[in-house]
């Protein structure tokens, strides 16, 4: 297969930057887009200079309509080309509804939805004309279960998995795949600081009773954008040990 | 460069073949889908700073040329 091109949001580190390893592995020039400066995402790209692929790195905010555009015809302008969009930038802002926030809300919504509309929006055009794409849009098991104190993040999990089904069906037509990938837990510096009793409670809901690695969503992703899966659209594919069945 | 012109180049793009078009050839011989009009116009649009709206019934290229100068006329 050519060479191809993937646009990763929220590559510079965590799952997004072990997305770019990944998919950099196979034989694919990466555009890492996040909000941080490009200093917080150096790692990563030393990693993808090292990995033999084109690596570059793109500051945008993914809830700015206009500057996710700009990007884009940027990336298209320096690469020729987008194949692969992974839609991975994401943040939370937990607290009971009952505390939360307008803002908490907007912000969250803004980020992990509206960044994935904003991305597929721009993105597509290209697609089209290519006749191939490949979307993967990362949600979350707490879009499908609720989670307390996740209020706006399972709400734009949720409605990540509309938005993917919907693309799935408006560009079929024109060889685009789009499916999410839904996280369980996945170990992170987060629950890494978490204590024993706290991670015994936490390993009782998942029946394969242990935490997921990043590489676990890497791989699902790596999948979903691989021929082998080139007739798998509209799915969402849990990564979570069995938590949610 | 001329409203045909750019046409033929957008309609080309879109096609992903050379077209060869003129004012009486119709979009039904060219066989668009609805995707592809959708991405026809967003591109018309952009590229003449307009706005030609969702529901354009055209049959012929010529049609469209006509659409296009009247709504740079308007500006």
């Amino acid at each position: 297969m050519d060479k191809r091109v993937a646009l990763i949001t929220g590559a510079g580190r965590g799952i997004g930057a072990k997305i770019a390893l990944t998919l950099a592995k196979e034989n694919t020039d990466i555009a890492v887009v996040d909000y941080s400066d490009e200093s917080a995402a150096k790692e990563t790209l030393e990693a993808l200079a090292q990995a033999g692929v084109t690596a570059r790195y793109y500051k945008c905010d993914v809830s700015d309509f206009n500057a996710v555009k700009t990007v884009v015809d940027q990336i298209v302008k320096d690469f020729g080309k987008i194949d692969i969009l992974v839609n991975n930038a994401g943040i939370t802002a937990d607290k009971l509804i009952l505390r939360m926030e307008e803002s908490d809300w907007d912000r969250v919504l803004d980020i992990n939805l509206k960044g994935c509309f904003n991305m597929i929006k721009h993105v597509t055009p290209y697609m089209m004309r290519k006749r191939y794409g490949r979307i993967v849009s990362i949600s979350s098991v707490v879009g499908m279960m609720g989670n307390a104190g996740q209020a706006n993040y399972a709400a734009s999990k949720a409605g990540i998995i509309g938005l993917t089904k919907t693309v799935a069906k408006e560009f079929g037509p024109r060889n685009i795949t789009a499916n999410a990938v839904a996280p369980g837990f996945i170990k992170t510096a987060m629950t890494d600081a978490l204590t024993e009793e706290q991670k015994q409670a936490m390993y009782k809901q998942i029946p394969l009773g242990c935490l997921g690695e990043t590489q676990d969503i890497a791989n699902a992703v790596k999948f979903l954008v691989s021929d082998d899966a080139r007739y798998i659209t509209g799915v969402v594919l849990k990564v979570d040990g069995g938590m949610y069945i | 460069m001329t409203t045909l012109e750019k046409l033929k180049e957008i309609l080309s793009e879109c096609k992903g073949e050379d077209l060869n078009i003129t004012p009486e050839t119709t979009f039904d011989e060219l066989d668009f889908d609805s995707l592809d009009k959708v991405d026809i116009v967003m591109q018309i649009e952009e590229a003449y700073d307009i706005s030609l709206g969702d529901n354009m019934q055209l049959s012929t290229v010529g049609e469209l040329i006509a659409k296009i100068d009247e709504a740079v006329a308007n500006k």
